[in-house]
């Protein structure tokens, strides 16, 4: 449907011998493909051996370690193994901690403010760039190439950035006769740096699954839209935000888990401060097993936050197979 | 714009692509009004995209910027007199060749095994049907939902009992399993057509062998977004490096750059800072220019990060 040959972010892209029988070609050999009576006894114990190192590493460093975590949960203890079991104390230790309200509150603004502001300029982007216009592929990719850069990189660049003494931010707006910020430096302004530089690395991520989704829309539906004399808004409105609906829903999910989970930036940037003003709860489980020394609460809470993923993790697996198919 | 037009709504409804389009009777006022519409938002992208690069050419720029510039503050697009020096003053002090030595051996290693015991399990989980299955593949999905900080002191716990602590090893064994890895596998494996490996059964072919000769040859595309994606985790990763790694020679380099804000050490502090993310971030910039495609579709279909 797209006749352009850029090299970047085709909505098509070969897969030999992968994708293409994906859904229809189970018929001649029948059956959900497990090894027929013809390779017998042998067969058994094949997929446990390919299976195998998978599960023994699963066993070892994921299973064994969430065990140990729900047990700790239910222990009060500074360092591991010499806890004493509380039974339930630490879950209602939760209910009366302001801190750890405040970290809920922190957790919701963040997400609300990341969010939606990334996929709406995500979504400008891609409907820009889904045109023919010169020079398109070099722009997709400057777009895209802040998710290359690791969260502590992200980091270290935006602390200099904002740093109020000499960061260039500053530099510039005194430059404009105006007055430099706080930014990371004060309560006020803290969240909102912090909001602003995770938009920054997650726009091409939402840019690249609209763009996929974009182009699958025929462009015939568009045309008709034209002649039955849609305006570009109403095209808009009426037309690419409904057909863009499912793309919205499975990019909503995943920028919900990666707001939750949005750790490396803020260790770097503010460290939860100033004061507790950028506490989100990854933050917060983290500061109460290593600088309060409380692994039993800090369990509990990492279960609490573990809950939260839960239902948006459900949808994720779901939306992850969805984006897959967009693209 | 709309106002030269002769046929009304319809064109009113599509100036912008109309231009573009062949077999249209041609409008030249329309079509010239068109062009200039999309320069226009060229350049407005243009600016846009200078903005959202300019971070990382910031980076490079203190980088090369010498203290006395960078510790003012003056407003510059450029240094007056660019050097190398916060590079070799850093990379003098500091075990920067180590740390980068360090990272590519984790990342290298960790992903070349990690893909490894990927392809096995989507393959197992793909194309056998065995007991236990269903519940093995719903306990390893049921992982991605735990955050790392939940599961971070028991793993410590268990790595030291090993006696890794310390060792490249306590980074990469712990890292192995992977469960978007295994899932990606498997999605790519549902599609290898089960006549290609009834074939080659048939023909004799032991198990090991058709999966390696038969199955693993149609995996091109899988391996590429798997290596990719494997890569750039580990090369990243943060938070497991920073608890298990202690020595400053064992360090990868994301942990190295944490260690290094605010210490006064250098002449010029931030300079040396972003000398050493330079580094951290030019492999991956070489990896991404070099696969693009690989690299966005790996990112899009699995939303990592």
């Amino acid at each position: 449907m797209s006749r352009n040959a850029e090299p970047l972010l085709q909505e098509s892209p070969p897969r030999p011998g992968g994708r293409a029988p994906h859904r229809g070609a189970r018929g001649p050999a029948g059956g959900a493909g497990h090894a027929p009576s013809a390779s017998g006894r042998r067969s058994r114990w094949v997929p446990y051996a390919f299976v195998g190192p998978a599960g023994l590493l699963f066993l070892g460093f994921s299973l064994v370690p969430i065990v140990i975590a729900v047990a700790l949960s239910f222990q009060d203890t500074a360092t591991l193994g010499e806890g004493e079991w509380v039974g339930a104390a630490n879950y209602a230790t939760m209910t009366s901690d302001p801190l750890l309200r405040t970290a809920l509150l922190n957790t919701l603004v963040f997400t609300v403010g990341t969010v939606p502001t990334a996929m709406v300029v995500g979504l400008a982007l891609a409907i820009a760039l889904n045109r023919p216009l010169p020079g398109r592929a070099a722009l997709r990719a400057l777009f895209f190439v802040p998710m290359v850069a690791a969260g502590v990189v992200v980091g270290v660049i935006m602390s200099w950035i904002f740093n109020p003494d000499y960061g260039v931010a500053n530099n510039a707006l005194e430059a404009l006769g105006l007055d430099g910020l706080p930014w990371l430096t004060s309560p006020r302004t803290a969240m909102l740096t912090l909001v602003l530089v995770v938009v920054w690395t997650r726009i091409g991520f939402c840019m690249v699954i609209y763009l996929g989704a974009l182009q699958s829309i025929p462009s015939e539906l568009r045309e008709a839209a034209a002649i039955d004399g849609a305006g570009r808004w109403q095209r808009l409105r009426r037309l690419t935000v409904p057909m863009l609906a499912p793309t919205t829903s499975i990019l909503l999910i995943l920028n919900v888990v990666f707001s939750l989970q949005a750790f490396d930036v803020i260790y770097v940037m503010t460290g939860g401060g100033p004061g507790f003003s950028t506490t989100v709860l990854i933050q917060y489980v983290f500061r109460s097993a290593f600088a309060d020394a409380r692994m039993g609460y800090a369990a509990a809470l990492g279960l609490l936050l573990t809950a939260v993923l839960l239902v948006f993790t459900l949808l994720r697996q779901h939306a992850t197979k969805r984006a897959e198919d967009l693209l | 714009m709309t106002a030269l037009t002769t046929s009304g709504v319809r064109d009113a409804a599509a100036p912008g692509r109309a231009a573009g389009r062949p077999g249209r009777p041609s409008r030249s006022p329309r079509e010239r009004a068109g062009r200039r519409r999309r320069w226009l938002l060229t350049a407005a992208l243009t600016a846009a995209a200078m903005v959202v690069v300019f971070p990382l050419y910031w980076m490079v720029v203190s980088a090369l910027t010498p203290g006395g510039q960078s510790q003012s503050s003056e407003f510059y697009l450029w240094p007056d007199a660019p050097t190398t020096a916060n590079f070799g003053e850093v990379f003098a002090q500091q075990p920067v060749w180590r740390w980068l030595g360090n990272s590519f051996f984790i990342a290298g290693v960790g992903t070349a095994l990690s893909v490894c015991v990927s392809l096995g399990a989507g393959y197992a989980l793909a194309k056998f049907r065995f007991r236990g299955r269903g519940l093995l593949y719903a306990a390893f999905l049921v992982t991605i939902m735990i955050p790392i900080q939940v599961t971070l002191v028991p793993s410590f716990l268990i790595t030291a009992r090993l006696g890794l602590v310390d060792s490249p090893w306590a980074v990469i064994l712990p890292t192995l399993f992977d469960v978007v890895g295994i899932f990606i596998a498997r999605q790519f494996m549902l599609g290898v057509p089960d006549a290609l490996i009834e074939a080659a059964r048939l023909d004799g072919a032991g198990e090991v062998r058709t999966f390696l000769r038969v199955v693993l040859p149609t995996c091109g595309p899988l391996v590429g977004v798997l290596v990719i994606l494997g890569f750039m985790n580990r090369w990243n990763d943060f938070l497991w490096p920073l608890v298990v790694l202690q020595g400053n020679e064992n360090l990868t380099v994301p942990v190295g750059l944490s260690t290094l804000t605010n210490s006064p050490a250098f002449t010029s502090p931030w300079g040396a800072v972003m000398a050493v993310a330079t580094v951290a971030v030019v492999p991956l910039l070489v990896v991404f220019l070099v696969f693009q495609r690989t690299f966005v579709q790996g990112i899009a279909s699995t939303g990592i990060k």
